[in-house]
């Protein structure tokens, strides 16, 4: 682990000897330790998925506590770590939207938004009576200006980048590795040297975007050790005429279904490859 | 006393009440047919006696169950057709569920009630959105179901709220809100209430000196949703004796 803070992590507004401020590291465990969310920009749109663990029960699972939530027509926010945290940026999310629809008449272009995000949750990393906030949030958009869709995550830190897929939470190692495989980088899609619009032809399509992310919530899930889980899952597409949605409920559960199928096989294929070691 | 910042001094406050309404538009007509409610307006916004703005839009759909007309101060149609749909989005951002079926969209009953509170509120203040709004829809059940009955109200600049099956404002109420409530049957057909309300249109553009013959109709119904048309010219008919002739050969005392 790293080094403990001893005396400089009391405050986010004081620096370690080694230029480090370690509120805003405890800040980004919080997110660590939390459900995975994933977020995976395709051809058609953006898809979003929250691995959402069920605390208790007795929750009425499939329509509280939500993780994914909706901006403004044309964008969509999910957030993993502290989820009260993360409802104070969607609030503001929302806050920024229709203020800048109001002044501008048009609306928020997606980087703008996740600039504006971002300003506002590195603001709480620099004051000492404040806490910066232990939520990531993905931010999916559409441009209407420029046409073009896109996904952007904001750390604690109050960082944001544009992702072609981007993890947060407990899954987000093997969830980057598995997501790297995919055909999302326009660079890589298209084969060696090809340019982005070259690429942008063999990108997945949304619905297989659901369906990958099914698969790959599901095979970071650990039946014994973590809680049961609820899968939330909204997209940003082409299909959806550009308007931010929940996933309809049939579609994932078809994809969930071919998840497991998936998942099932791959276990199998492997312990046939023991078996075979083994002899 | 005049609507002031309260705190303001008398002798450098900028606020001022509204007083006048500057660029205008003239009536709306609303008509209940079989499977809605269709709202009627020209294109036209008047400043003073001058035909100003001949492709004005005063038919907004506010939400996908919900249309607005209004006539009087065009600004203040921007203002208040900004403060529904803002409302409308908010709606949608907040509710409950991801999923479009499961939320109940604000239906044109409560977005009338709404206006009213608005406009009762403002005049309070003597500073009144100046306009009369016409909000077309559909009702909705206790049990949050999309009524099948359509629902056509007004609200105007004092806030009174009232509901009915025929409405009109301006000018509309005088020349036009006659000849809709004679021709009314709850089960028109929608061909029927449209050649009603240009027939309408038509007359109230001979008749009323701040219309013109470009006009809009919309419709709400429960499988389509908000409807607008654009605009297009009515045909109007001049060859009248009375206008071609002079006065000599009319055959009276030619006088005026």
């Amino acid at each position: 682990m790293a080094s403990s803070g001893s005396g400089y992590d009391l405050s986010s507004s004081t620096f370690s000897p080694d230029g480090r401020i370690f509120q805003i590291e405890y800040a980004a465990k919080a997110v660590e330790n939390a459900g995975t969310a994933l977020g995976l920009r395709c051809r058609d749109g953006v898809v979003l998925a929250v691995e959402k663990p069920l605390q208790n029960k007795m929750l009425v699972a499939k329509t509280t506590g939500r993780r994914i939530h909706t901006v403004d027509e044309h964008a969509g926010v999910a957030m993993t770590g502290f989820v009260s945290d993360g409802r104070q940026i969607v609030n503001r999310a929302r806050e920024e939207a229709s203020s800048y629809n109001e002044t501008y008449g048009t609306k928020i272009p997606p980087t703008t938004l996740a600039a504006r995000l971002s300003a506002y949750v590195h603001y709480f990393t620099l004051h000492g009576a404040l806490r910066p906030f232990g939520a990531s949030t993905l931010v999916a958009a559409y441009d209407p200006a420029t046409k073009k869709h896109s996904l952007h995550m904001v750390e604690p830190s109050g960082v944001s980048y544009e992702y072609f897929g981007a993890a947060a939470g407990r899954g987000r190692q093997p969830a980057r590795t598995e997501m790297e495989k995919l055909a999302i980088n326009p660079k890589t899609a298209g084969g060696a040297g090809s340019t982005t619009t070259e690429g942008t032809d063999s990108l997945i399509t949304v619905a297989d975007g659901v369906k990958q992310l099914a698969k790959i919530i599901h095979s970071l899930h650990d039946e014994a050790k973590d809680k049961p889980f609820e899968l939330e899952m909204s997209w940003l597409s082409e299909g959806t005429g550009w308007k931010h949605a929940g996933v309809p409920r049939d579609v994932i559960k078809e994809a969930v279904e071919w998840a497991k199928k998936e998942i099932e096989e791959a276990e199998e294929e492997s312990d046939e490859d023991d078996d075979e070691m083994e002899e | 006393l005049p609507a002031q910042s309260t705190h303001a001094d008398a002798l450098t406050a900028s606020n001022q009440a509204t007083t006048r309404p500057i660029t205008t538009g003239t009536s709306v007509l609303g008509i209940k047919y079989r499977d809605g409610v269709m709202l009627a307006a020209d294109t036209l916004c008047s400043y003073g006696s001058l035909a100003k703005y001949k492709n004005a839009r005063r038919l907004l759909g506010v939400n996908s169950n919900t249309l607005i007309g209004a006539s009087g101060e065009y600004s203040d149609l921007q203002s208040i057709s900004d403060l529904l749909k803002a409302n409308a989005l908010e709606d949608r951002c907040t509710a409950d569920s991801l999923y479009d079926e499961d939320n109940n969209e604000e239906c044109a009953g409560e977005v009338w009630s709404y206006l009213r509170a608005v406009m009762y509120q403002r005049r309070s203040k003597m500073n009144p959105l100046w306009n009369d709004v016409v909000v077309a829809g559909f009702r909705q059940e206790t049990d949050g179901r999309t009524s099948d009955s359509p629902f056509l109200g007004v609200v105007d600049k004092i806030g009174t709220a009232y509901e009915d099956d025929v409405l009109a404002t301006g000018f509309g109420g005088y020349i036009a809100l006659p000849l809709m409530r004679e021709k009314f049957r709850p089960d028109m057909e929608e061909g029927e209430a449209r050649a009603l309300l240009e027939d309408c249109l038509r007359i109230l553009f001979y008749r009323d000196c701040r219309a013109l013959n470009r006009v809009q109709i919309a419709k709400v119904t429960k499988e389509g949703g908000v409807l607008v048309s654009d605009p297009y010219e009515l045909d109007t008919y001049w060859d009248f004796k009375g206008f071609v002739l002079n006065k000599g050969e009319l055959g009276t005392d030619g006088g005026w």
